[in-house]
């Protein structure tokens, strides 16, 4: 009996010993200015019946953003366990804009099928986590789609040897495909209504389909472009690889929060719009403080704060697009760094390039007035 | 042994090889076959793992050889063992370590005494108080443990507190209440007939969308919950199959001697059941150990999730082989101590020295 007691006495304690601490020691204390310098909450009681997850996230003092359990160039800890990516960046770009500090975040690695039950239950703020977006999620789960930070799609990898331009010329080609999957569908898909013949290679697993491709068992080899990078920077010399421009079917991975609190959702969007305005802008990580003294356009001025009461429809301080670009830089400068031309991954922009760039892409803020 | 025990004389080495290696032509030609397979294998295991291997580095770039590139894991060895753990805290992960081995150690010493066995939780619940703070100690959330050390804690918390209640649903499977027996059978049969992979998912996935908005359970207590209660259901059965070979004479022996049901069962058919399900117990412990790393699923940065995250950072991307191999290596030591120790209960003597009660 005594020895029963004792066993739900441990049990209770041991509860009670895990329950989550305030605050933690490799947590360092948020220290910017966001804080202090974040307007009381006096603005109404329609927002503050919303504003939950913004509430909840300042009297924590600590944004909790759920990511992927480690993604070449998206997610993943360096020798240090320091968190960096593509993904990662936008979490520390959302703390510095909310919060006013690039290291009030606490990390949550997800694996795919928890991730939306992790957000709803409210372990999690926000999911930054190459999750793509599609009708049934969206509508089907009590959950939003904040916007879209990057179009992935299936493509081709092949060697530069075979002197191809275009997945139209791969008329008779072995393409190694993982069996079972969306991707060998899509290939046939794209082959069929093309008119072109092609030997599948399939085989079981996405390690499988790296190792036939290097081994030349197959001429191409499709995935996710962002696998495909990943895939060409470990072969024995990347640069005898090349992705064919074709992209056959649309992973556009977005960031997610709960349904119903709308100023959150927002906030989200709007940080996110804020990195790809400032690259339409030419604004960087380096020149935004002169940007915010000197520019007379009145796009940049309200991005930047100088105009006030933008910040506050967010239920932030106005400078909150300036705090997450001085942090993060901009769209362009988080994409090279991470998984562009100065990352190993050498991707291509692609669809995320600017809708009004040179070669245009998809990446489009609304205007910011 | 006295000299009369003793087997007849040695034969020496070359005999011995003679009769047993070298008996006929064909022999001999298969032994010469295999044994230099075998140094060959051994020769290339050990050229790959020790003689070309690169041990230290910031990245795989490092390892210009041909041989195996252990950088990786002596660049990440403090994540490998204590997850995300705050580097100056570190020394807590050793302390609970510590904690765990103590409240495992009556379970692997040959007489320990009764309230030993107490101490057990008390160890586990010390260990977590040391890693999460408990408002003494800075507070480190569940998210940055990880690592080994999450394995054993899983391991040993599982293996702790899933041993009574295995023993209760062993003994509530052999009752003669209808309810109480249906109750057991019932939640063995479901609980084994289901994959621990299924139960950990709707542990992370169905149980937060339950519970009353506010109140949230960690998700290692969830997974904790979870594999006591799977590692309960199967210890049940190997208790039960002790509970079975018992022999009936001693139960009667009790109740002639005036014991009542309860002592009759803690005091004469539990510890010769217990002895009995030792081996069955010990096979239930190992893959509990192994089924630790089945957390990784749930986001759980076990030793696996955290090289899965080395092997996600470009630095160290495609040396899977190291990274498996070093938790290969992990496991095999773990396990193997478990089955020597285990082995060495076994080889205890039958019966407690009487002790007269002072």
């Amino acid at each position: 009996m005594f020895r029963r007691g004792l066993l739900l006495a441990a049990a209770l304690l041991a509860l009670a010993a895990c329950k989550d601490p305030g605050s933690a020691v490799n947590e360092p204390a948020p220290t910017g200015p966001g804080v202090k310098g974040a307007p009381d909450l006096a603005l109404g009681e329609a927002v503050k019946a919303q504003g939950a997850t913004l509430r909840t996230i300042r009297a924590r003092r600590r944004l909790i953003c759920g990511v992927n359990t480690g993604l070449i160039g998206f997610a993943f800890t360096d020798n240090r366990g320091q968190w960096r990516g593509f993904d990662i960046d936008f979490c520390r770009a959302t703390a510095a804009a909310v919060l006013g500090d690039i290291n009030a975040v606490r990390y949550v690695p997800l694996g795919s099928t928890e991730r939306f039950t992790a957000l709803q239950s409210g372990e999690v703020d926000v999911l930054w986590r190459n999750t793509s977006w599609t009708f049934s999620r969206d509508a089907g789960n009590r959950l939003d789609f904040g916007s879209i930070n990057y179009f992935d799609g299936q493509g081709f990898l092949v060697r530069k040897s075979l002197g191809l331009k275009s997945a139209t010329e791969l008329n008779g080609a072995r393409i190694c495909v993982q069996t079972g999957s969306t991707t060998e569908l899509n290939v046939a898909d794209f082959f069929r209504s093309k008119g072109l013949k092609y030997t599948p290679v399939v085989v079981d697993t996405e390690d499988q389909a790296h190792a036939a491709y290097a081994k030349e068992a197959c001429d191409a080899l499709t995935a996710d472009m962002s696998e495909l990078a990943a895939v060409r920077a470990i072969l024995d010399n990347p640069d005898t690889h090349m992705l064919l421009p074709e992209v056959i079917s649309k992973e556009p991975f977005g960031p997610v929060v709960r349904q119903g609190d709308d100023q959150w959702e927002d906030i989200i969007r709007w940080t996110l719009y804020a990195t790809i305005l400032a690259e339409e802008f030419g604004i960087t990580d380096r020149n935004v403080d002169e940007m915010r003294r000197t520019s007379a356009n009145p796009e940049v001025r309200r991005l930047l704060g100088v105009e006030p009461g933008f910040g506050k429809m967010l239920g932030l301080s106005d400078d909150w697009a300036y705090r997450a670009i001085k942090a993060e830089g901009n769209y362009g400068q988080i994409f090279e760094r991470n998984i562009g031309r100065n990352s190993p991954l050498k991707l291509e922009r692609g669809m995320n390039a600017l809708w009004n760039a040179q070669k245009p892409g998809l990446m489009y803020a609304p205007p910011m007035r | 042994m006295s000299a009369a025990m003793r087997p007849p004389p040695r034969r020496t080495a070359l005999q011995w090889a003679r009769t047993n290696l070298f008996a006929t032509p064909l022999d001999a030609g298969l032994t010469v076959i295999l044994s230099l397979g075998a140094a060959w294998l051994a020769w290339s295991l050990i050229d790959w793992a020790v003689l070309q291997a690169t041990f230290t580095g910031e990245s795989r770039s490092a390892c210009k050889g041909s041989g195996a590139c252990w950088a990786l894991v002596t660049a990440r060895w403090p994540q490998l063992f204590t997850g995300f753990y705050p580097e100056g805290h570190r020394w807590r992960v050793a302390a609970a370590t510590l904690l765990l081995l103590m409240a495992a150690a009556p379970f692997a010493m040959r007489h320990a005494k009764a309230w030993t066995y107490l101490l057990a939780p008390a160890g586990i619940v010390l260990a977590f108080m040391v890693m999460g703070g408990a408002h003494v100690l800075p507070g480190v959330p569940s998210e940055y443990w990880g690592g080994v050390f999450l394995n054993l804690l899983i391991g040993v918390t599982g293996a702790i507190f899933a041993l009574p209640i295995g023993v209760l649903l062993a003994l509530g499977r052999r009752s003669n209440l209808p309810i109480v027996k249906a109750l057991s059978v019932g939640f063995i049969e479901i609980v084994r007939g289901v994959p621990l992979i299924t139960l950990l998912f709707m542990a992370s996935v169905m149980l937060p969308l339950f519970m009353p908005t506010g109140v949230t359970l960690s998700r290692l207590m969830r997974a904790l919950v979870v594999i006591t209660l799977f590692e309960a259901a199967y210890m049940a059965e190997g208790v039960r199959g002790g509970l079975q070979a018992t022999p009936d004479g001693q139960r009667e022996a009790a109740k002639a001697l005036g014991l009542g049901p309860v002592r009759t069962t803690l005091l004469v058919v539990l510890p010769q059941a217990l002895r009995i399900a030792i081996p069955a117990l010990v096979n239930s412990f190992i893959g509990l150990f192994k089924d630790t790393t089945l957390v990784f699923v749930i986001g759980l940065l076990e030793v696996t999730g955290v090289a899965r995250q080395a092997l996600a950072d470009y630095a160290w991307q495609g040396k899977d082989v190291e990274a498996f191999a070093f938790i290969a290596a992990v496991f095999w030591v773990v396990c193997f101590a478990m089955s020597r120790f285990a082995a060495a209960l076994e080889r205890a003597p039958k019966v407690k020295p009487v002790q007269e009660p002072a």
